[in-house]
């Protein structure tokens, strides 16, 4: 590939308004990784959504939340107070410059202060607001409190995961809005395919339960074909229709994912896997075996469980990491279980040079953040800075741009309005 | 409102299978695009032969899944490995905006299609190769599955209970991130050559896309060098904030409060039973540190009850409160979903109907439509050589003849 210091960004052309808090922000950074010039706007004394933890060395604040840094890389910020009427005028002055729109109100909020879809297209019909809520814009639900548990619950994802003696659990990290924000993203960048042939702007409604029930692939089809729950949730183990294979598994200093027999690729790697069980003294009845002409579902119970009794031993002694290495080496389909540290740590990620270092020059520090999911030949993720303060961005927006004196501008923080 | 119209005159070849790549340009198609899905007799789309099938029925044309990721796209079956057979594909791509693909890293060029070689017959064209580590690095050709690689990206470690092994997630969650990561890029990169009159490649890694959704928690280790556990149902900002137990079998709710205020109006709910009173649960920090036992409280309330009951009682009283719904609760109860109509009835010409859903989005003026059902394998093989690419009778029967058409 070219010097991608050299190259453009694909979206830089373009300015977003973000009102979302958590539960959106991520689409526009999204948007804003491509390039996009896009400007956070927040309430007077910033966004509720910074106050989450966990927050930089533990200390709460809101510059150091680390969910707020995260998803609002490359933006900038102002503030605005939308529920008054001069903050409303203001606001619809920034909309003739602005190509998006994003925000994350209960549904009617904005209409009701006269900033809905229908007003914002009269001042610039070429706007795309997209709009994310846990239930979309209309329906029974959509009126309902949901934050991520709810909203996993109500997708179908959270039946399906945990094991059989106990609740179903969820992922100790929110993830249901994360789907519904970078789906939101993806709708913005179709309506705006139309708009750049048309002219035409559109209101973008995003279903975060609609987004989450996206990653369930089989259950729903398998109530609609067969009236039946095919899957139930197995802890560490994966079952459909009563088939049962294990996928995670103990080694000697943490957990690997391995399928007996995954596929092709899986059976290609099968001889030298079995050899290096042999060199231990372990499974000296799968040697020989025709793996590639193995049907699975036709081997007896006693014989994968045998088997998968030996692989067992194999891997509680050896760490991941020498498990995974060997794996590579054999072109075997085993995976680690890592934490973040070892994601942190893959030289993968490193010969990819995925991570950036953000300088953040009011803690006094860079911090490492994940960077470019892409190479391209001829355009380059944006890295650019973090996060903005609280308001930092002001004075460029509202007397560069607008034009406000700056006694306009501090009669209207007085008054607390920006 | 004009339905599926928005990418209406985009054209992409699409070589990919499985979960990822055909839910990205289903997305397209649902959308306007036309799209057409290279097949391939030795090696089918593997989504075509998993459960489940309809009536039960394994068949190439009968699988729920692909039936769902595949709405609104024409199938050409061609042999690759014959050199006419990639001849055919070149010529698809001399008239497309996007080529995906989804094999394993150099698979393409050992067929002759890599960017270099499309480029040839179309200069500006958007190419991108999904995989699951990227085109290269020291793990790049390691064959793996979203199944696995989740647990790569962390997703296993972060799912359970504390006290237990990592769980799986039920689906390949990473095979559900990167497919929206493309569309972005693919969408992007588009505009840029709207703009520009310039196509790319782009080399995207599931692995690096799926990274981005643990970003706080990454975070949590580069600044803090806390490495993030999974808790369970906890949330340190909530409680309660868990999983209970509802009448009927394997029926459960959830319950979420953040405030004092949501505590209140649950208790109220609740009929105001006497132990809600007690100093163990008055403040946020009191119902954290008695979270087990309040947990227990509450189940023996929730378990009188069906899980809708509890949801709806308690949103009416604005506490945050949802059913834990089955694949048959969001096929024959939900409301909302109904409402939202995310699930579309299609009717296949050979198996009859299946469903497929919708992108969870609406777009008012050019909202998502399925173009027509998935095709059945190789469907549109005829269409496409002679409608398409005007060949004539003689040529197509002479390269179905001799295999390099199926």
């Amino acid at each position: 590939m070219a010097d991608e210091e050299q190259m453009p960004p694909m979206l830089d052309r373009y300015r977003v308004l973000d009102l979302t808090g958590n539960r959106g922000a991520l689409c526009g950074k999204a948007l804003a990784e491509l390039g996009a010039d896009v400007i956070k706007v927040e309430k007077p004394g910033g966004d509720p959504s910074r106050t989450i933890g966990p927050f930089y060395q533990d200390i709460p604040g809101p510059e150091r939340s680390l969910p707020w840094l995260a998803f609002n890389l490359n933006k900038r910020g102002i503030t605005l107070n939308i529920e008054t009427s001069k903050g409303q005028e203001l606001f619809k002055r920034l909309i003739r410059t602005a190509d998006f729109v994003i925000e994350s109100f209960t549904p009617g909020y904005l209409d009701n202060l006269d900033l809905g879809y229908s007003s914002l297209s009269e001042i610039n019909p070429g706007i795309i607001l997209t709009s994310i809520t846990p239930f979309g814009q209309t329906g029974p639900y959509s009126g309902y409190n949901a934050p991520d548990l709810i909203t996993m619950a109500m997708s179908g994802y959270l039946y399906l995961c945990g094991d059989s003696d106990r609740p179903p659990v969820r992922f100790s990290s929110d993830q249901s809005y994360l789907q519904g924000s970078l789906q939101a993203a993806v709708g913005t960048l179709i309506a705006h395919y139309h708009r750049e042939l048309s002219g035409e702007g559109q209101h973008v409604d995003v279903s975060v339960q609609e987004s989450m029930v996206w990653a369930l692939c089989y259950a729903p089809l398998d109530w609609y074909l067969l009236k039946a729950l095919g899957q139930t949730r197995q802890g560490g183990y994966w079952q459909r229709f009563g088939v049962t294979y294990r996928v995670i598994w103990p080694c000697k200093d943490g957990y690997v994912a391995y399928r007996l027999l995954m596929a092709q690729p899986g059976a290609n790697a099968m001889n030298e896997f079995v050899a290096s069980l042999n060199a231990e003294g372990l499974g000296e009845d799968m040697k020989g075996i025709d793996w590639s002409n193995l049907r699975f579902d036709q081997v007896p119970q006693e014989d994968i469980d045998r088997w998968e009794d030996q692989i067992g031993t194999y891997f509680l002694r050896h760490t991941k990491r020498e498990l995974h290495e060997e794996a590579v080496r054999q072109r075997n389909v085993l995976q680690p279980v890592n934490t973040m540290q070892d994601i942190i740590e893959s030289p993968q990620l490193a010969a990819r040079d995925f991570w950036v270092e953000v300088e953040h020059p009011e803690l006094n520090t860079a911090i490492t953040y994940p960077g470019p999911y892409f190479k391209s030949t001829e355009t380059a993720w944006h890295k650019g800075h973090r996060a903005p303060l609280i308001g930092e961005h002001n004075e460029e927006i509202y007397e560069k741009e607008l034009g406000l004196s700056k006694e306009e501008l501090s009669a209207l923080m007085n008054d607390n309005i920006i | 409102m004009m339905k599926n119209n928005a990418l209406a005159g985009l054209k992409v070849v699409d070589f990919s299978w499985v979960f990822t790549g055909p839910i990205v340009t289903k997305y397209l198609g649902d959308h306007g695009a036309e799209v057409i899905k290279i097949e391939s007799a030795v090696q089918p789309d593997g989504t075509r032969v998993i459960t489940p099938f309809k009536d039960g029925i394994p068949g190439i044309d009968r699988s729920g899944v692909f039936a769902n990721y595949n709405s609104s796209k024409y199938s050409i079956t061609i042999n690759l490995q014959e050199p006419r057979g990639v001849e055919i594909a070149r010529k698809l791509v001399a008239r497309a905006d996007i080529v995906l693909e989804t094999f394993a890293p150099g698979a393409m060029s050992r067929l002759g299609l890599d960017y270099d070689e499309l480029q040839k017959v179309k200069p500006d064209i958007i190419m991108l190769s999904m995989s699951m580590f990227g085109q290269y690095g020291p793990y790049s050709n390691q064959p793996t599955f979203g199944q696995l690689l989740q647990t790569t990206n962390g997703f296993a470690h972060l799912l359970g209970w504390p006290d237990r092994a990592p769980s799986l997630p039920v689906a390949p969650y990473t095979d559900y991130i990167a497919p929206w990561y493309i569309l972005i890029a693919l969408l992007a990169a588009l505009d840029y050559r709207r703009r520009t009159g310039k196509g790319q490649y782009i080399d995207l890694s599931m692995h690096e896309a799926s990274a981005h959704f643990t970003a706080p928690e990454l975070l949590a280790y580069t600044v803090n060098n806390r490495i993030q556990n999974r808790m369970g149902n906890r949330c340190p900002d909530a409680a309660p904030h868990g999983v209970y137990p509802c009448k009927g079998h394997d029926r459960w709710c959830t319950i979420a409060v953040f405030n004092n205020d949501e505590w209140q109006a649950l208790c109220q709910v609740m009929g105001n039973p006497g132990w809600a009173r007690s100093s163990s649960f008055d403040t946020l920090l009191h119902r954290r540190e008695n979270n087990e036992e309040l947990d227990r409280l509450i189940g023996e309330w929730t378990i009188n009850y069906a899980p809708e009951d509890i949801m709806d009682r308690l949103q009416a009283a604005g506490v945050a409160a949802g059913v834990v719904q089955t694949g048959e609760d969001l096929i024959d109860n939900d409301p909302q979903l109904r409402h939202r109509q995310h699930f579309v009835e299609m009717n296949h010409a050979e198996t009859g109907n299946h469903l497929t859903e919708r992108p969870p989005f609406r777009l008012s003026r050019t909202p998502s439509e399925p173009q027509r059902p998935f095709p059945s394998f190789g469907e549109h093989t005829e269409y496409i050589c002679q409608e398409i690419l005007g060949m004539g009778d003689a040529e197509f029967a002479e390269l179905v003849g001799t295999g390099v058409l199926y």
